[in-house]
């Protein structure tokens, strides 16, 4: 079985965020960037199958601008076989992202595509979905427990309130949630040996899917400021603001 | 005439709240609202939703592929009803989530996710990195595809004495879809901590795991609240890992939350301020948790705890 | 314990400046050679903390052409001010009056972190393996006590040492020779040098720690290229330190606040009196409507020329601030950390390439540095700050500043060092309390809300990467001797004396919040302390310090 895993390079979770000061984006400057923390664990779970014997090959793919390759290499270094960078310097949509997987999936024809559930940039939380829809395969979103058996595919994902379980025969999607796994870290010689792992690059504009954005962002803000509060004096105070004033109990 | 079609979210006690929250944004996009309903106990809801102001039309599916929120098929049948809408909403719940970008998808849409705030039937408000900044997007195709922020808006609940009629839908169309298996919900003593509506969190001043257990635990009971901690509390033993509030810990956004003894470091406002009401009660009226706590009360908390246990 | 083994002509423990250039430097003249350096932090740069005013000297000499090939050297310096601060007050001394080398004509502003990443494109390009994220945890010998290389620290092992389920156990880096270029109070350094008593013939390191922010300021206020100094308030007379202000690119400015680490008074709190600092009149304008972005901290050398230690040991040598060749009345480093790692490269290479018999001692580096502009501008500013330590503020800048100016350091007096830092800690009932003003949230902040734009990511389920040599000495002796100074003098709010309800006090570390300043294991009054490596990868994330 062959396994597609697409992963993002994102702002590090562990980096501030900043509004730039004309409000048009996110400060990008002197800051870290990383592989989306879901797409870690999408990967993992791919190489766990691997180790298991039920998989053959995993291709990881990104989609971003030719510094997206480090993502990759990392990718590579974890365990995947090989890449591919959709190179692009544009922002894209998920719709388009989806889309532009969707052309390499028909090309590549894996069995099973993992996807992050969101990146943690944009938070959108619709790719994995939307390339489910234009491949028609079943779909398995914000998994946290995956088992296969031939091609059956049995996923534990997480709703709201509860777990539920889902089953489908392969060819399928699964979209990770935190819970999935803990990802692995590179080991050093997989590092060094992930420099000669192949690593194709192939220009968005040439995959025939219309780039242009569909949205127009108009301005990038931080959170309003929370209003300081008050203080009360009593517990009786605090109990008659919280019923009859914040109407949370 | 801008019409809207909602993907409802029920179980079989009715509506689901965030369907309520979802109502409120459609209405101030649309006063053609098609409510949608699917799977087996559509019926009931329905009927339920007919009567609240501001549904024109429901529309229900009750066929067995629809069953268990199964994106796949529930996605082809949207697609399928979109032509005439100009809006398809449904809340950014797991289902929502799961259903919506699928049909956004079918319909070669681009989609906006977690819409927190509506600016005009065409410019959208939403957060990215994780609220960390927000989005203001215009949408300028001729249909929209919104997931609604079920927090930030709140629940309708004005109903009406003519109630909206309903269909039964006869076609279902049908996907390459996954097979329902099972599902459990939690049905826990204490809600879990990201998913609890209240949230009582104990930090360093709580002194041990003792008072944790004897002041904490009962104000939770009381409040059908989750207990939280601070590093500070974790680390010295009072409470377990898994209940760390903060950067490093779990990141919650409650409609209440009691910070107990809690000094306010930035790491753990990082996991809570996002909070609906925050609640303050530490000894220190210099305490930086009061700059963001909606009511702050100065004392000891020994005192403090067992007056709210007792008085609530 | 078998390790997995990966063998190199030469292995590097830090990409810093250091680490960077020498590597360059032995691809330059060897490109066939193996090189890599490994790098704690989670990504070059990352753990670089510095200015930083730069000196070119050195980097015109590895890579001349580094206009052309796009080095984040842009911002001339432009304005160079020294003030003396009394605590409302602020006298400007002439430039004409101060000794050459603290001027800055012809120098740069610029973020040593971003030349870092800049030096590691070069270093790549030219065929060095660069692994950031990981740390160097151990020094390997072989039976003739000859240095073979280094082990990477096991990742994923829990705090109580058992090990995790994405458990991945260090390496072993094999080179015939290996290189240090850990910095300012190196961990595996340390160990070196106490294993082959490199310190035997030299005096003792001193050091200073510096705290730095980087600010937004208003654009009206910002003049890119200008660099202010300042001495005396917040500090008083007998403690050494001062500020630092350089106008960076893009509105931003850096601020520093270098403490000596030689204070007496266990009271004094480097971080509080960063703050405090921002708050005198001549400076606080700057930093209305301005908005801090970042902050982290850094032990940097102040021994100098007297505290050079032996540079080699069989299999290989100590470079850059590692070794320590601070300038300290310049506070420049960078330059100097540069160059003796080329010198270093070059004698390795002539070393690989003449002898069959690898890891003998690398005798041609200090030779070849003692011919060097390092030593030759330590030995003149060597006297500068002992003088201070001797003297005090007034009568020591005075004293200094004269042997400085009239002769440039051409005096037949060296003075010595006597002690190391932690030794000239008073203890508490010999000190008064030092009472600083609280945190306005505007100019000042406390320890959490600061280390919070250090961006540090740290898996607290890890074994502690701080250690106690003898865990009761905490609470039974620098606890009622010294009033447990860790609390103040660590920038980061690691260390916590905690009074529990009826129990003894006891000291809680923060593992976690550490930004690798290394002043714990330099100032700890019971020498208690011991600074080692967590797991790699952990630790701040600076964007441009
Ligand atoms: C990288 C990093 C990550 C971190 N991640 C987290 C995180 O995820 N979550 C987190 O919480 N912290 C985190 N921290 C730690 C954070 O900075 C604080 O140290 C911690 O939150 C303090 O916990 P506390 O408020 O319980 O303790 P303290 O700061 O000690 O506060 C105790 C408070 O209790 C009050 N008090 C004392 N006695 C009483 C009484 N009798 N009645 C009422 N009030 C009383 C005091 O006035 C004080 O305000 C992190 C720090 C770093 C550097
Ligand atoms: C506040 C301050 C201001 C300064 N201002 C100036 C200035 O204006 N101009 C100037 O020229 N100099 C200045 N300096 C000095 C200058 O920063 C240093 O001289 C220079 O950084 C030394 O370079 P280095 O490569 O030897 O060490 P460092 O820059 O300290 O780099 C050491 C690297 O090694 C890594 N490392 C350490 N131990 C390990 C390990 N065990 N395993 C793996 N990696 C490890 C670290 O993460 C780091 O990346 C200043 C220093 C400070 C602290
Ligand atoms: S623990 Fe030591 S090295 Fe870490 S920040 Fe504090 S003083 Fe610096």
């Amino acid at each position: 079985m062959k396994i597609l895993v697409a992963v993002k390079r994102v702002i590090d979770p562990y980096a501030k965020i900043r509004v730039n000061a004309d409000q048009t984006g996110i400060e990008t400057h002197n800051v870290k960037l990383s592989m989306n923390p879901f797409d870690e664990i999408a990967l993992e779970e791919a190489l766990r199958l691997k180790e298991q014997g039920l998989a053959s090959e995993i291709i990881v793919i990104s989609i971003g601008p030719i510094q997206a390759q480090e993502t990759l290499r990392q990718g590579l270094a974890l365990g995947a076989d090989r890449a591919i960078l959709i190179q692009t310097d544009q922002d894209l949509e998920p719709l388009v992202i989806a889309q532009l997987l969707n052309r390499i999936s028909l090309r590549e024809a894996p069995q099973l595509i993992i996807l992050g559930k969101q990146a943690i940039d944009n938070d959108a939380n619709q790719t994995g979905q939307m390339l489910a829809a234009l491949l028609n395969w079943p779909q398995a979103t914000f998994a946290s427990k995956v088992t296969i058996d031939q091609q059956r595919v049995t996923v534990e994902r997480e709703i709201d309130g509860g777990l539920q379980t889902l089953a489908f025969d392969l060819p399928g999607i699964i979209t990770t949630d935190l819970r999935l796994n803990t990802p692995r870290f590179a080991k050093l010689p997989n590092i060094m040996k992930a420099k000669s792992k192949p690593l194709e690059i192939i220009a968005s504009e040439t995959l025939g899917i219309d780039l242009t954005p569909r949205l127009t962002t108009l301005s990038i803000k931080p959170p309003p400021i929370r209003p300081k509060g008050i203080l009360v004096h009593s517990v009786d105070e605090l109990i008659d603001k919280l019923r009859f004033e914040a109407k949370v109990i | 005439m801008k019409t809207l079609l909602l993907l409802a979210e029920h179980d079989q006690h009715g509506l689901k709240p965030a369907t309520l929250n979802t109502l409120t944004a459609a209405k101030q996009l649309s006063n053609n609202i098609t409510l949608l309903l699917v799977g087996p106990d559509s019926e009931r809801a329905a009927t339920q939703a007919s009567a609240y102001q501001g549904v024109t039309n429901v529309m229900i599916n009750n066929h067995a592929c629809y069953d268990h929120g199964l994106a796949e098929n529930i996605a082809a049948l949207m697609a399928d009803l979109a032509q005439p809408f100009t809006y398809l909403l449904a809340p950014a719940t797991t289902f929502g989530k799961n259903i919506l970008p699928r049909v956004s998808a079918l319909l070669t849409i681009a989609m906006i996710s977690d819409v927190c705030e509506i600016i005009d039937d065409n410019t959208f408000v939403q957060p990215i990195y994780a609220g960390n900044a927000l989005k203001t997007v215009r949408n300028l195709q001729a249909k929209q595809v919104l997931s609604i922020r079920t927090s930030a808006f709140t629940a309708a609940g004005e109903l009406t004495s003519t109630p909206a009629p309903i269909d039964v839908l006869t076609q279902h169309p049908q996907a390459r879809a996954c097979t329902f298996i099972n599902q459990q919900l939690t049905v826990s003593t204490r809600p879990e901590l990201t998913s609890a509506r209240v949230i009582i969190a104990g930090g360093r001043a709580l002194q041990s795991a003792d008072n944790f257990d004897t002041l904490l635990a009962p104000l939770a009971t009381k409040l059908n609240a989750a207990i939280g901690a601070s590093r500070a509390a974790v680390d010295a033993g009072f409470a377990p890992n898994d209940q760390q509030v903060g950067q490093t810990g779990k990141i919650v956004a409650p409609e209440l939350y009691i910070a107990i003894g809690i000094s306010g470091a930035i790491q753990h406002l990082a996991g809570m301020k996002d909070s609906n009401v925050i609640v303050a009660i530490n000894c220190d009226p210099d305490a930086a948790i009061f700059h963001c706590a909606d009511y702050g009360l100065v004392g000891d908390l020994h005192q403090i705890v067992p007056e709210l246990i007792e008085k609530l | 314990m078998t390790r997995e083994i990966m063998v190199y002509d030469v292995v590097i423990v830090g990409a810093g400046p250091a680490g960077l250039s020498a590597a360059i430097r032995l691809k330059q003249l060897a490109p066939t050679r193996s090189v890599c350096i490994l790098d704690k932090g989670a990504d070059i740069g990352a753990h670089i903390l510095s200015g930083a005013v730069f000196e070119t000297s050195a980097l015109d000499k590895l890579i001349p052409d580094w206009q052309a090939r796009g080095a984040p050297i842009r911002v001339n310096v432009t304005e160079d001010h020294w003030l003396f601060l009394s605590a409302t007050n602020a006298w400007r001394v002439p430039s004409w009056l101060l000794p050459k080398p603290l001027h800055n004509a012809g120098n740069y502003i610029i973020s040593l972190a971003n030349l870092c990443r800049w030096l590691s494109e070069q270093a790549t390009e030219l065929g060095v393996d660069i692994y950031p994220g990981f740390a160097a945890s151990e020094i390997l010998y072989n039976d003739q006590n000859q240095v073979i290389g280094v082990a990477t620290g096991d990742m994923g092992r829990a705090k109580n040492g058992t090990e995790k389920s994405n458990f991945t156990p260090g390496i072993a880096l094999h080179a015939s020779y290996t290189l240090l270029a850990e910095g300012c109070r190196g961990s595996l350094t340390e160990s070196l040098i106490t294993r082959f008593q490199l310190r035997k013939d030299a005096c003792p390191q001193t050091y200073g720690l510096g705290i730095k922010e980087i600010w937004e300021i208003d654009p009206a206020l910002h003049r890119p290229g200008k660099v202010m100094h300042t001495a005396g308030w917040p500090l008083d007379n007998q403690t050494y330190g001062g500020s630092f202000i350089y106008h960076l690119e893009q509105n931003q400015v850096a601020i520093g606040f270098v403490t000596g680490l030689d204070y007496q008074n266990p009271y004094l709190d480097p971080f509080c009196e960063m703050q405090r600092f921002k708050t005198h009149p001549a400076i606080k304008p700057l930093f209305l409507n301005a908005k801090r972005v970042s902050y982290g901290a850094r032990a940097l050398n102040e021994g100098g020329y007297q505290s050079i230690p032996t540079l080699v040991f069989p299999g290989g040598a100590l470079i850059g601030c590692a070794a320590g060749f601070l300038n300290v009345p310049k506070i420049k480093g960078s330059h100097n950390a540069m160059k003796s790692a080329m010198l270093a490269a070059e004698a390795v290479n002539n070393a690989l390439s003449l002898n069959a018999n690898p890891r003998i001692p690398l005798h041609a580096y200090p030779a070849a540095l003692k011919q060097s502009s390092v030593y030759q501008e330590l030995h003149q500013v060597r006297n500068f700050r002992p003088w201070f330590s001797k003297l005090g503020l007034f009568w020591g800048t005075l004293v200094a500043g004269f042997e400085l100016k009239l002769f440039q350091g051409r005096v037949p007096w060296t003075l010595k060092h006597p002690r190391e830092d932690r030794a000239r800690t008073l203890k508490a009932h010999q000190a008064s309390v030092i009472h600083y003003p609280k945190a306005d949230g505007v100019l000042s902040f406390d320890r959490a809300s600061s280390v919070y734009l250090a961006n540090i990511r740290h898996d607290e389920n890890q074994p502690v990467h701080l250690h106690l040599r003898n865990p009761n000495l905490a609470i039974d002796v620098c606890y009622p001797d010294y009033a447990a100074p860790e609390q103040r003098y660590c920038p980061a709010g690691v260390y916590e004396i905690i009074h529990d309800l009826n129990k003894a006090p006891r000291l809680h570390i923060n593992a976690a919040n550490c930004v690798h300043c290394k002043t714990c294991d330099i100032k700890d009054p019971t020498d208690n302390i011991v600074w080692t490596v967590p797991e790699g990868g952990c630790g701040p994330n600076y964007p441009n310090m």
